[in-house]
């Protein structure tokens, strides 16, 4: 352990994009002629100037290291130069220029069943695929009934794989890979899309490996399960790295990333042009830790706070602040009025007012959060204040086993995800007859 | 389990000739299960199975008989020409099919060029090998129609495996610029056909060598073909020996072309999944 397993230093990589020739393939008979040109001296003929040379850099100046064991999330948006890092890692295509070392055996799974072939048997296809990955034929042999096992297609292993379902053929693709062995694993999110069944039997699997010391690599832009799986999170952005640390910050700082700029707090400076009319108007919305913390990350265990910041500027208003909690995508989950002992029916005086309200841990789901906060007079009813989704927050799962989720590491359905308290008793067949006659007879 | 952990060094490839032998080593299994694979897939899905690899030069060789030796009356340096022919098609076919197959091997394999590493050259070496096992069954035919024309083997087979040995490193020498220069040009699809149409009648398999005029032997024999053809024919049905300083030749011209070949194919290999 603290062993670095994965150095690397100042990768880039640059493409040169020719405009006006998409096709990528040059043609023999263009590029001829273009260097008959360029020998008689007629460079810069019309031929090419039409061409315009353009640089692109997917990845630029890319430093980071990972200790034996770590299991580092790299994520960003789409063309942020995930998938080129992954592939020059993986010795798909070269760097432009700087350095990447890596200890151990490394295993890459961009995909799975890499070079499956229709017409060979499950049996064969294991031996194939298994060689592509880089296994040697002696460590199938070893470990070839447990790849069989895993993949429960036992009865249909001497069949080409062409006839099996899609399912089954996932199902034994996946078992080859499953079975590499090394200590460096490269793993796409590609992997994860699929049945739930399948992703959750991928994510499990890298977790395990996280456990025995081997080190992972898990590219992704699925943040709930880059967040349940990696303690550390790369964030790439075009090209760069812009950060790199614990998950709850950096998955933090990914949402603000690009167009969509909802974060943990919203402050007003100016109250002439804050929210609201001229009884009050709203100077701060915040999201916050139990220490105190304003935070866009918050841990799904965890109790947080909406912290709402109100400037009465009109005495004689009973005034509630008035929270609705809404999922990304899943509507209005709740809403919930400030039930402040003190403040409930006495009309406020002129000056400043901080609501807190307290939401309990293990009660949102996974995944992005939007708050919409109103000030609302009751009676008579009048809106004050009304902002929509003013404050937004990520809730996320680090899956350490004493969340809702247990030791399930899929894709959980609900739009709350409370802890309910469970209890199971065995029951031994003999009692069970008696407590369904004894349930019986105290119903009569 | 764990022993002293290699070291994997990812960064740009700076020399220019570098064959990187010791990569292919270490993956020669993968090298073999390919060539497997082509070969099982090729012929399970084949109700003649096998039996293609036969036909096909069996085919040319009635073919050619009925035209340059009947029609055209080429002379066939007192063999009967059936013989003749076939001697130079066993090598020739090999030889035209291996560029087919392996001057393609790289696109027909840029699913897993894309998405997984392993040395490149092993794509056309396994396509170049796998073509062996058809080697065999035409030579198979050879050996049969020896039998019914009554020419017995000398101990002059015994250099066969020599002459094999040098068509394998011309047809992976052609087969590696050919797989690299297609990736980027797809004009090679096209052109192809035309190269091996050409190449054979450059090579002495219809005519024999002897009927190119001595001055014009030097350049003849730039062709490799043209050493390998007639050194199977002497071996198997007892034509004039190759004269050894033409046969250095056509060695040379291999061997050049193959190293050439490796470090052209190795320095494209680095941009194959870029362009592809």
């Amino acid at each position: 352990m603290g062993d670095i397993a994965i150095r690397v230093e100042h990768l880039s990589k640059k493409y040169e994009i020719v405009m006006g020739n998409s096709r990528g393939h040059s043609g023999l008979a263009e590029e001829m002629t273009q260097g008959v040109r360029r020998m008689l001296g007629m460079g810069g003929g019309a031929g090419s100037s039409s061409l315009r040379r353009e640089e692109i850099w997917p990845v630029r100046d890319v430093s980071f290291e990972v200790q034996c064991g770590e299991i580092v999330g790299i994520i960003g948006r789409n063309g942020a130069g995930k998938s080129t890092l992954l592939k020059i890692l993986s010795r798909i295509i070269e760097p432009t220029s700087g350095r990447a070392q890596m200890y151990g055996r490394v295993g890459t799974l961009l995909e799975v069943g890499m070079g499956f072939h229709p017409q060979l048997t499950g049996r064969d296809n294991i031996y194939l695929s298994g060689i592509i990955y880089g296994m040697k034929k002696q460590e199938i042999d070893k470990r070839f009934d447990e790849i069989v096992a895993f993949s429960g297609v036992e009865k249909y292993i001497d069949t080409p794989v062409k006839r099996y379902s899609s399912g089954m053929y996932v199902r034994l693709a996946f078992a080859v890979g499953a079975h590499m062995d090394c200590e460096v694993l490269i793993v796409d999110e590609a992997l994860a899309v699929g049945d739930s069944q399948f992703q959750k039997k991928c994510l499990d699997k890298m977790h395990d490996m996280g456990e025995h010391g081997r080190t992972v690599l898990f590219v992704s832009h699925n943040m709930d399960a880059v967040t349940r799986l990696c303690k550390r999170v790369i964030l790439l952005d075009q090209g760069k790295v812009i950060a790199d640390g614990s998950s709850h910050e950096v998955v933090g700082t990914y949402m603000h990333v690009g167009a969509s700029s909802v974060r943990g707090f919203k402050e007003w400076t100016d109250l002439t042009t804050a929210p609201g009319d001229d009884v009050a108007r709203l100077c701060a919305v915040r999201v916050k830790t139990i220490n105190g913390r304003i935070a866009d990350v918050i841990d799904i265990r965890r109790t947080f706070a909406i912290e709402v910041e109100i400037e009465v500027l009109k005495p004689g208003w009973v005034l509630t602040p008035n929270l609705e909690f809404y999922s990304d995508g899943e509507g209005c989950l709740f809403e919930s009025f400030d039930m402040d002992p003190v403040w409930r029916s006495r009309s406020r005086p002129v000056g400043r007012y901080v609501s807190t309200a307290w939401v309990p841990g293990n009660l949102l789901s996974e995944g992005a959060h939007f708050v919409t906060v109103h000030c609302v007079s009751i009676d008579p009813f009048r809106i004050m204040i009304k902002v929509e989704e003013v404050v937004g927050f990520r809730v996320v799962d680090n899956y350490e086993g004493d969340s809702a989720r247990g030791d399930f590491t899929g894709e959980m359905v609900g739009v709350v995800r409370p802890m309910l308290k469970w209890a199971t008793q065995f029951v031994p067949r003999q009692e069970s007859a008696n407590i369904e006659r004894g349930e019986r007879g105290t119903g009569l | 389990m764990r022993q002293s952990p290699a070291v994997v060094v990812i960064e740009p490839s700076r020399s220019w000739f570098d064959l990187k032998l010791k990569a292919v080593w270490d993956y020669r299994e993968l090298l073999y299960f390919l060539a497997w694979r082509d070969l099982k897939a090729r012929y399970s899905q084949t109700v003649m199975g096998l039996a293609w690899a036969v036909l096909q030069p069996l085919f040319m060789m009635l073919v050619f008989t009925v035209i340059f030796s009947k029609i055209a009356r080429l002379p066939s340096d007192g063999i009967p020409y059936p013989l003749f022919a076939y001697a130079a098609l066993v090598p020739w076919t090999y030889f035209s099919k291996s560029l087919d197959r392996s001057g393609f091997s790289i696109v027909a394999e840029s699913n897993l060029i894309t998405k997984i590493y392993f040395p490149r050259l092993i794509v056309p070496l396994s396509a170049t090998l796998g073509g062996l096992i058809d080697f065999a069954i035409a030579f198979l035919l050879m050996v049969v129609m020896m039998v019914w024309f009554g020419v017995f083997p000398t101990w002059k087979l015994m250099v066969l495996p020599f002459y094999l040995l040098i068509t394998i490193l011309a047809s992976l020498a052609v087969s590696l610029w050919l797989s690299a220069l297609f990736v980027k040009y797809r004009d090679i699809s096209a052109l192809m056909p035309i190269l091996i149409q050409i190449w054979m009648f450059a090579s002495p398999i219809v005519y024999p060598s002897s009927m190119i005029p001595q001055e014009w032997q030097g350049l003849y024999n730039i062709n490799p073909m043209v050493g390998i053809i007639n050194g199977f024919r002497w071996a198997l049905v007892g034509t004039p020996a190759p004269d050894p300083a033409l046969l250095a030749l056509n060695i040379l011209t291999i061997a050049v072309s193959l190293l050439l070949g490796m470090a052209y194919f190795n320095r494209r290999a680095n941009t194959f999944a870029d362009v592809i």
